[in-house]
């Protein structure tokens, strides 16, 4: 007799126990070396080119990670004494911050104006906080303020209702720079709980990269506290009520536990990260590990209410569920593997995490749990057989009306597929925040009020030394500047021609008809020279200009847009200086661009990731139905839910993120479950001598209940990770469930309806299928 | 375990160091003193060369590994009582050639400096709080490049140790100066001849900035020691600077009016 081996788990269960508990404790150990990296440059990988351009911009000029204080009044005035002293203390405090290297305010701003022939280069209210300030000092300050392109958008607001204290941080070069941004996430938090309680009339908000980078790392861990025990619960109701078996549940239990915690040991032991993307992965496993047991264990309860002998009973149901358990756990295993086409490496982690934890789920479900079973005293649980009649007359409704079934859901299925297309790609890293998050709160509050949290660096180089000095370039710079301000998307362009302009005007007494660009290089240069050298520490041009002056950095703030709008914007300015000067080396670079990158790139990537799961998957139904006819069949309520999934999904919400990318591979690895079990049912109907007609309802009685709990099971599952308060993770989920729900729609009605259609042809009898009667206690 | 050696050894420990405590007790020199002291032999072992003139090699690096090199000419002048005087000639890059910084720098109060333009043939007073910025956009800011004074520090004494392969005195100093960017300067200075081997300089955060070490020290006048390159490391942008003088030419007959105003015109 074929699979002898499964005897092993009744003859030896205590061995198979401690072997089991050996090898998941053995990997479990592994979990010591995981450690969290939060920061958003785990979305890159060390070959992206986005990354590679930006880091390099970093190494040139200045690192620009930053905290952004925003100040509001209440009164909904900056300019008077109160808010002016607050922000001069703050800013003095601000240059505590570990790793800080710059704080720009509006009180520390180096203010540049004649006095006789001199120019004085001045703190615009001081630099220490123990400064008195008179109202001629804060008139001063508004008159300056509000007239200079360098703080009117940035520092503070044209109306200046509100301002900014911007902290620049450099921490040090290291992958894991998770602890460094909770340190400077705590002072800087610490700093405004200070100031919050001395001016109770004043409001804060933080936002900047290094509080994204501590949102991605503290909302993680939130979602790591919430959704793993969340799910732990849902899944111990749903067993419960479905196995009716306090004991059952546990072994239940066990293996799940094991899968995951094999699965994260494996991860560490080979030097892996946590990461965003991966804290889902136990909530995935776990969904995805309860089916098998569930499968063996009706059967198991089936066979013993038939009277079988219990150890009999237990591999009887092995035998029976082995094959299609490793089909459905091979299926959704290669579904997860495609991940490794994805350009991020977090989504890649994610699908081989996954993989290994389905594979674990199968192993420990086909050893552990029967030896469980064998070893815990269960008594066969009684299910309602009630439920039979409901699923008798569904099946009965689905052959009455199947011709009116077939053309009503293939229309609704194909409409529904049209609006695919609608999607957009889209990936704002502030938006895989929820709007509940306080860092999403502050972004949106700072983008409405002073200007958006999308930026772009522009450097261009001249590749000569003291290049950025010639006239002609200067000028090509102030041009674009110009044309930049003119874009509607713009709310501030940080550029060195300014300075330049302001320079000239105060060398030429502060005649305002001087305000614009010197006309010769040496002249340009040493007004620079003397500029530079008047400028304190942390507040010199490092951020703007190269060591040799070959090259300058151009920065600008955009409203919060899509990522769509950044790359069309960053084309549109290569399409500038294509034109307009092409003798100018030009690179741009910032998270919003890379996000924008990889989000596009990533997409197509796992385009072919999917195309790949669904040859795969549909090579591995022909092998497991034995029939190439029904392999292709399965295409049709295989693809149907992804499909209609990503349909409603256009009318619905149309925007297409990271982690939605990875949903049509996985979801093809798990539907096809549903499928696999339904056609073999049929199929062995058929094989039997039976009609169509009989044969779907045989389908419908042997595993239709085991289909609509299994779905019940993801679908409950996914709806947990949907509640993550990461885009990436909830709105992958949230599709994930709906399409889990579609892919039963789909089976129970458009599959049967086509069969009873299109397959009318008479099978040969006497094929003898290796799988016999299966979960039909769940039926 | 004691043995009877071990005893021995035990006992003689036991009365050395009792022996040391009852002598520092009788000498009863603080850290403090002790630092200032090494801070003024030091002053004093470099007083008295009058005035100097050198051409110096500037080169900066950023993180990304880009090169950029500066020629200045400088000439010092020694004042007894106040910070010293220089004069620096730009010669490269050469948009900026000819431009001449005139500093008088003072020991707690802000320096006088003045810029001449040869672009507009102008002299241009700088008046500003700059002594923690950067000089040239280089790592060395004004202060690093000033002149040594006793009084612009406190110190301690911390402990003795090797550095470049000298014996040295490892010296605290915290600036009495606000304005100064820093909160203390770990110095390294030679117990041969009180010549500053290393400095640390701690930011306002009271974090590690920069390291400068001094190389390639020569000997001028029987008793005037100048390091021939400084080079000085920024720890947390990744830059450096390096300050390389080919020589240092001493009593060139550089006088007070030479380092005045109207003489910035005429420098070249």
């Amino acid at each position: 007799m074929k699979h002898q081996w499964l005897e092993t788990m009744v003859k030896r269960p205590f061995w198979v126990i401690v072997l089991g508990c050996i090898v998941a404790f053995t990997l479990a150990a592994g979990a010591q070396n995981l450690y969290f990296r939060g920061d958003y440059k785990v979305f890159f990988g060390p070959e992206n080119a986005q990354l590679q351009e930006f880091e390099s911009m970093q190494r040139t000029f200045s690192k620009n990670d930053n905290v952004a204080i925003v100040v509001v009044p209440k009164s909904g005035d900056v300019f008077n004494k109160d808010v002016f002293t607050l922000v001069m203390q703050m800013t003095e405090d601000a240059w505590q911050t570990p790793f800080s290297t710059r704080v720009d305010s509006i009180t520390n701003y180096q203010h540049t104006e004649a006095e006789g022939d001199d120019l004085i280069v001045d703190y615009l209210v001081g630099e220490f906080a123990d400064v008195e300030i008179t109202q001629q000092m804060i008139d001063k300050a508004k008159e300056v303020t509000l007239h200079e392109p360098l703080l009117v958008n940035r520092i503070v607001s044209p109306t200046g209702h509100i301002t900014m204290i911007n902290v620049t941080v450099q921490l040090p070069d290291k992958l894991d720079q998770t602890a460094d941004v909770m340190e400077v996430t705590a002072s800087v938090r610490a700093l405004v709980d200070k100031y919050a309680q001395l001016y109770p009339q004043v409001d804060f908000h933080l936002t900047g990269i290094i509080m994204m980078n501590n949102s991605f790392a503290e909302e993680s861990i939130l979602d790591l506290q919430t959704l793993v025990p969340g799910m732990f619960l849902a899944v111990l109701i749903m067993l419960a009520i479905l196995l009716r078996s306090i004991l059952a549940t546990v072994a239940t239990l066990i293996v799940i536990a094991f899968s995951i915690l094999a699965a994260m040991g494996f991860f560490g032991w080979t030097g892996m990260y946590m990461s965003t993307a991966t804290i889902g992965a136990p909530t995935i496993i776990m969904t995805l590990a309860v089916a098998d047991s569930v499968h063996i264990i009706a059967s198991v309860n089936y066979n013993l209410r038939q009277g079988m002998e219990k150890s009999r009973a237990i591999v009887e149901a092995l035998k029976l569920n082995l094959s299609p358990v490793f089909i459905t756990s091979l299926t959704t295993a290669v579904g997860f593997l495609t991940f490794n086409f994805s350009d991020v490496p977090p989504l890649r982690h994610l699908g081989n995490l996954v993989a290994f934890g389905v594979v674990m789920a199968f192993v420990f479900a086909i050893t552990i749990l029967p030896a469980l079973l064998y070893v815990f005293p269960i008594k066969p649980a009684n299910t309602g057989d009630g439920k039979l009649t409901m699923m008798d007359q569904f099946a009965d409704w689905v052959v009455r009306k199947h011709k009116l079934i077939l053309p009503v859901t293939a229309v609704i299925v194909l409409a529904i597929s049209a609006m695919v297309p609608l999607n957009k790609v889209n990936d704002v890293p502030v938006e895989y925040f929820g709007e509940d998050i306080k860092f999403r709160q502050a972004s949106d509050f700072m983008d409405d009020n002073l200007q958006g949290v999308s930026t772009i660096d522009f450097a261009f180089h001249t590749n000569k030394e003291s290049g950025i000095n010639d006239p002609e370039f200067l000028a090509v710079v102030e041009e674009f500047s110009q044309w930049l301000r003119a874009q509607p998307t713009v709310d501030h362009v940080l550029t060195l021609t300014d300075t330049f302009k302001r320079l000239n005007k105060n060398m030429n007494a502060d005649d305002p008809t001087m305000y614009k660009l010197p006309e010769q290089q040496e002249i340009a240069a040493q007004f620079l020279l003397m500029y530079e050298m008047s400028l304190p520490y942390g507040l010199d041009l490092n951020n703007q200009l190269n060591v040799d002056k070959s090259s300058m950095r151009l920065s600008i703030a955009m409203d919060n847009l899509g990522s769509k709008e950044v790359m069309d914007m960053e084309n549109a300015v290569r399409a500038w200086f294509a034109e307009n000067a092409p003798n100018i080396q030009v690179t741009a670079a910032s998270p919003s661009l890379m996000f924008a990158h990889i989000g596009e790139k990533n997409m197509q990537s796992m385009l072919m990731g999917s195309a790949l799961a669904l040859v795969l998957i549909s090579i591995l139904l022909v092998f497991a139905l034995k029939s190439v006819k029904f392999g292709l069949i399965s295409l049709l309520p295989n693809l149907a839910p992804a499909a209609m999934g990503f349909g409603i999904w256009a009318i619905f919400v149309g925007q297409v993120n990271l982690g939605l990318s990875i949903v049509t591979s996985m979801c093809l690895g798990i539907v096809v479950d549903d499928t696999v079990h339904f056609l073999s049912k049929y199929k062995k109907a058929r094989e039997k001598g039976q009609n169509a007609e009989q044969a779907v309802r045989y389908a419908f009685a042997s595993v239709g209940r085991a289909l609509w709990i299994t779905t019940l099971v993801l679908f409950v599952g996914f709806m947990v990770l949907a509640q993550s308060s990461f885009a990436l993770n909830g709105d992958m989920g949230l599709l994930t469930a709906i399409i889990m729900v579609l892919a039963l729609v789909v089976d129970f009605l458009l599959l049967p309806a086509f069969l009873l259609v299109f397959d009318k042809k008479v099978y040969s009898s006497g094929v003898e299928n290796v799988e016999q009667k299966q979960s039909e206690s769940l039926a | 375990m004691l043995n009877k050696n071990n005893l021995k050894v035990w006992l003689k420990s036991v009365s050395l160091i009792g022996a040391l405590l009852f002598a520092n007790n009788l000498f009863a020199e603080t850290a403090e003193e002790k630092g200032l002291r090494i801070a003024t032999e030091r002053k004093a072992a470099d007083k008295g060369w009058g005035d100097s003139e050198a051409e110096t090699q500037m080169i900066l690096r950023n993180a990304q590994g880009e090169e950029s090199v500066r020629e200045i000419r400088t000439r010092a002048l020694e004042v007894d009582g106040d910070g010293d005087k220089g004069l620096t000639i730009f010669d490269q890059p050469r948009d900026v050639a000819g431009t001449a910084f005139l500093n008088h720098s003072h020991i707690n109060e802000p320096d006088d400096q003045w810029l001449y333009l040869p672009a507009l043939k102008r002299v241009k007073r700088i008046a500003s709080r700059n002594k923690s910025g950067p000089f040239m956009g280089s790592e060395f800011a004004y202060e690093d490049l000033a002149s040594f004074e006793v009084a612009k520090y406190t110190y301690k004494y911390l402990r003795d140790e090797v550095v470049n392969g000298e014996n040295c005195w490892v010296l605290e100093s915290i600036p009495t100066d606000r304005y100064s960017g820093y909160t203390k300067q770990i110095v390294w200075i030679d117990q041969k001849h009180h010549r500053a081997q290393k400095v640390e300089f701690y930011d306002r955060k009271h974090a590690l900035l920069k390291t400068l070490t001094m190389y390639d020290y020569r000997l001028y006048l029987d008793k005037y020691w100048r390091a021939h390159k400084l080079s000085m490391v920024n720890h947390q942008t990744g830059k450096s600077t390096d300050l390389i003088t080919a020589e240092t030419k001493f009593r060139v007959g550089l006088e007070a009016r030479d380092f005045e105003q109207n003489a910035l015109r005429r420098a070249r």
